[in-house]
C-alpha cells in the first residue's frame, strides 16, 4: 500500500554506534543511576505540568480567539507526542526486565485510561443513575423505565425509531445498490456520478435539515420557497406544512438520512461489486441467464456479506439519529425518535434518571451487533 | 464506434455482417436508458444542495418572496446575485468565530486519539504482555457503544469531578465549555475504532520490517517513530479523514460539553441556533449552512479515497 519501502539502513547504523555508549554509561555507580532515572522521570512530569497550565490559560485567558486556537492546536497535536516521548525515556531507565514488562504499559496505558474514564465507567455508571431519580438523590427501582413504556412522547419515539431501522437501512442499501450496479456499467462517468451521491456523506446532519428546509419550506400564501410545496402548488393544491403533517413527517426525515446514507452504502457495496469475479459472471451468461438472473441469483448472493455489513452500520447511525429530529421539528408534530428523547430529558429538562434509562435501553439494542463483533474478530485472530 | 473495433482488430477487413451492425446499433441505443436512470439519480440527489448553493448567493428579499429554483429561469439577471448572505452570516451572526472553533475542536480531536491509538495498536501487535488478547476484545466491544451511554457521567465528571474512598480521581476543573473537554471526550469516543483500524493495519505489516530493526538495536520507540508510522500512513489518513469530518459535523458533544455562549460554540451549535430562530435572519441560513459545508467538502474531495478506506474498515461504530 505505501508507495515508498522504508530504508532501515540509517536507523540501524545511528544505532550501532550509540549503543556501546549507552551501556557503558549505564554501567555507572548507583547514584548516577538513580540520577539519570530522575532526570528521565522529569521529562514526562515537565510536559504534563506544562500542559496543565496551558489548559488553565487556555480555559481563562481573553486572547484574541485565533491566538487561542492556535494555542490549542500545538497542545492538542505536540503535547500528546512529547508525552509518550517522556514516558518512554523513563523507561529507557530500567533494567532489561523492566523495560519488557513495563513498557507495553506505558504505549497502551493513555489508551486504556481514556476508555475506562470516557467509556467503560460511564457506562457502568449509567445503567446505576438510570435507577434514580431526576437529580440522581434517591434510588427509585424501575421508575424510569416504567415511564418509558407508559409516556405517549416516548411510546411515539419507540414507535418512530422502529419505524426509521426498518426503512432507512433499507431504503440506503436498495438505492446504494441500484446505483453501485448502474454506475458499474457505465463507461465514463462512473467516479463523477458516485462522487455526487456520496457527497452528502461529508455533511453534518444539521447542515442536511438546513438544506433539506428549501425542499420542505411551507408558507401559508403566496410564493412558495421550498420546492416540495412549489410542485404541489403548481399542480392547483392548497400549500402543506409537511413537516407537522402527522405522521407522514416522520417519513420526510427519514428521507434526509436515506439522502445521506446511500453514498456509504453504494460505496461499499461498488467496491465488493468489482470484486465478484469476472468469470462466474460469464459462466452464468452462457448457461443462458439474463442480466437480471445474473443480478439477483448471482451478484446480490455473492456480495450479501458486504450487504449485511452495511445494513448493520447504518442501522446503527440510525439507532443514534438526533440532529435530524433536533434540527428541523425538534421533537413535535409526532417526530419523536429514542435518541432525541434521551437529549430532551437528560440535557434539556434536566431529568438524569429518565435520559440514563433511555441511553440504557439504546445500549441494549447494539448488544447483540457488539457480541457479533466480538465474535467475528475472534474467528478472524483463529486465521491470523 | 466501428473505427475502435477495426483498429483492435488484427483480422483485415472483414466486413461486419447485417446481424452484427444491428446489434451494435441496439447496444449504443440500449445503453442510454441506463445513463439516463443514473443521471435522474444524480440530479435527485444533487436537487437539495444546488438548491442551498443558489440561495445562498441571492437577495434577501428574492430568498423571502421566490423558490430558489426561479434562477434557473434568468441566471444572467446579475442583480438578483450578491455576497451579502457571507458577510452578515461570518461577521454579524458569529460563523466566522465559529469556524475558527471548529477547527481548535477538530483538529486536536483528531489527532489525539491517533496519537494516543497508534501508540497502543503498536502495542498490542508487536509487544508481548499479560492480558493482551482479552484487553483488546474489550476494545472492539467498545466500538459501538453509543456515546449517549456516556454523556451523563462525563459531564458530572466535568463539574464535580470524582471521589472514592476520599480520594480524588478526577480533579474538580469546571471544565465544560473548554476545548479540552470536547477534545478528550472525542478522543474517548474515537478511540476504539482508531485502535481496532490502526492495529488491523500494523499487524499486516511484513514483521521483518519490526524484527530486523529491533535486531539491530533500535528500541520500540525507534521502531514505532521511524518504521511504523512511516509505513501506516494511508491508515492514519484513513481514521483522520473519518474522524475529522466526525468531529467536524458532531453536534450532539459539542452542544453538552461546549455549548452554545457566542465564544466557544462551534459551526453546527451555530446552525442548529441559527435554524431555531423564525423570522428575522432566514435568508442568512444558506450562507450560514454553506459555510458549515465548505471544509468537509474540501477534506472529502481531496481525501475522498481515504476516507473510503477507511469506512470500509470501520463500518461499525457507536
Amino acid at each position: 500500500m505505501s508507495s515508498t519501502p522504508p530504508v532501515p539502513g540509517p536507523v540501524i547504523e545511528q544505532d550501532d554506534t550509540e549503543r556501546p555508549s549507552s551501556r557503558t554509561r549505564a554501567r555507572g555507580g548507583p547514584s548516577t543511576r538513580l540520577g539519570r532515572f530522575l532526570a528521565a522521570l522529569a521529562v514526562p512530569i515537565a510536559t504534563a505540568v506544562a500542559m496543565g497550565w496551558t489548559f488553565e490559560w487556555l480555559r481563562t485567558t481573553d486572547a484574541a480567539r485565533s491566538v487561542v486556537v492556535a494555542v490549542a492546536l500545538a497542545l492538542g497535536v505536540v503535547g500528546m507526542f512529547v508525552l509518550f516521548w517522556g514516558m518512554d525515556l523513563v523507561v529507557n531507565q530500567l533494567g532489561e526486565r523492566g523495560k519488557l514488562l513495563v513498557r507495553p504499559w506505558v504505549f497502551i496505558g493513555p489508551a486504556l485510561l481514556l476508555l475506562g474514564v470516557f467509556l467503560v465507567y460511564p457506562t457502568v455508571y449509567t445503567v446505576l443513575i438510570s435507577f434514580q431519580d431526576a437529580r440522581s438523590v434517591e434510588w427509585v427501582g424501575m421508575d424510569n423505565f416504567r415511564f418509558l413504556v407508559t409516556d405517549p412522547g416516548m411510546l411515539r419515539g419507540i414507535r418512530n425509531t422502529l419505524v426509521w431501522v426498518l426503512l432507512v437501512p433499507s431504503a440506503a442499501v436498495a438505492v446504494g445498490l441500484a446505483v453501485a450496479v448502474l454506475a458499474d456499467r457505465l463507461h465514463r462517468g462512473e467516479s463523477l456520478a458516485k462522487s455526487m451521491i456520496f457527497l452528502p456523506m461529508a455533511v453534518s446532519f444539521v447542515g442536511a435539515s438546513v438544506v433539506w428546509s428549501l425542499i420542505y419550506d411551507f408558507r401559508p400564501f403566496g410564493n412558495q420557497t421550498g420546492l416540495l410545496n412549489g410542485l404541489w402548488v403548481a399542480m392547483g393544491n392548497d400549500p402543506v406544512a409537511w413537516l407537522s403533517w402527522a405522521p407522514w413527517n416522520n417519513l420526510l426525515l427519514m428521507v434526509i438520512m436515506i439522502w445521506m446514507q446511500t453514498g456509504f452504502a453504494m460505496v461499499i457495496l461498488s467496491a465488493a461489486i468489482k470484486a465478484v469475479p469476472e468469470e462466474i459472471l460469464e459462466a452464468a451468461r452462457i448457461d443462458g441467464a439474463n442480466e437480471f438472473q445474473v443480478f439477483f441469483r448471482v451478484v446480490v448472493p455473492t456480495v450479501m456479506t458486504s450487504i449485511v455489513v452495511v445494513t448493520t452500520a447504518i442501522t446503527i447511525n440510525v439507532l443514534k439519529i438526533f440532529d435530524i429530529v433536533y434540527v428541523t421539528t425538534g421533537g413535535r408534530a409526532e417526530t419523536e425518535v429514542i435518541p432525541e428523547r434521551m437529549v430532551q430529558w437528560f440535557f434539556t429538562r434536566g431529568h438524569f434518571g429518565r435520559g440514563a434509562a433511555i441511553a440504557v435501553i439504546m445500549f441494549l439494542a447494539v448488544i447483540p451487533v457488539m457480541l457479533v463483533n466480538v465474535r467475528r474478530f475472534r474467528a478472524e485472530e483463529q486465521i491470523r | 464506434m466501428s473505427a475502435g473495433v477495426a483498429t483492435t482488430d488484427p483480422r483485415p477487413e472483414a466486413p461486419p455482417s447485417r446481424r452484427r451492425r444491428r446489434d451494435r446499433v441496439w447496444r449504443a441505443i440500449g445503453r442510454w436508458p441506463l445513463r439516463l436512470s443514473v443521471l435522474a439519480i444524480v440530479i435527485l440527489w444533487m436537487i437539495p444542495t444546488v438548491g442551498v448553493l443558489i440561495s445562498s448567493f441571492r437577495q434577501r428579499a428574492i430568498i423571502e418572496s421566490e423558490g430558489w429554483w426561479t434562477a434557473f429561469l434568468s441566471p444572467f439577471d446579475l442583480s438578483q446575485w450578491t455576497l451579502a448572505n457571507y458577510e452578515v452570516a461570518l461577521t454579524r451572526q458569529g460563523f466566522g468565530n465559529a469556524f475558527l472553533n471548529s477547527l481548535a475542536v477538530t483538529v486536536p480531536s483528531t489527532v489525539i486519539p491517533i496519537t494516543v491509538a497508534a501508540f497502543a495498536a503498536y502495542a498490542f501487535t508487536w509487544m508481548r504482555f499479560r492480558g493482551r488478547n482479552l484487553l483488546f476484545v474489550g476494545v472492539v466491544a467498545l466500538i459501538v457503544i453509543p456515546l449517549h451511554m456516556a454523556l451523563i457521567p462525563v459531564l458530572r465528571l466535568y463539574t464535580r469531578g470524582a471521589e472514592l474512598w476520599g480520594i480524588t480521581l478526577f480533579p474538580q476543573m469546571e471544565l465544560v465549555g473548554t476545548f479540552p473537554a470536547i477534545w478528550l471526550a472525542h478522543t474517548g469516543f474515537g478511540l476504539p475504532l482508531a485502535i481496532y483500524l490502526l492495529r488491523n493495519y500494523i499487524g499486516s505489516l511484513p514483521s521483518s520490517v519490526i524484527e530486523s530493526g529491533k535486531v539491530d538495536g533500535a528500541s520500540d520507540f525507534q521502531v514505532f517513530t521511524r518504521l511504523v508510522i512511516p509505513l501506516s500512513v494511508p491508515a492514519l489518513a484513513a481514521f483522520a479523514t473519518l474522524q475529522f469530518l466526525w468531529v467536524w459535523n458532531d453536534l450532539l458533544v459539542a452542544l453538552v460539553f461546549l455549548g452554545g455562549t457566542s465564544d466557544v460554540r462551534v459551526l453546527t451549535v451555530a446552525l442548529a441556533g441559527l435554524q431555531g430562530q423564525y423570522g428575522q435572519m432566514r435568508h442568512v441560513l444558506p450562507a450560514a449552512a454553506f459555510i458549515t459545508m465548505m471544509l468537509p467538502m474540501v477534506v472529502f474531495f481531496s481525501l475522498q479515497r481515504y476516507f473510503i478506506r477507511g469506512l470500509t474498515a470501520g463500518a461499525v461504530k457507536g
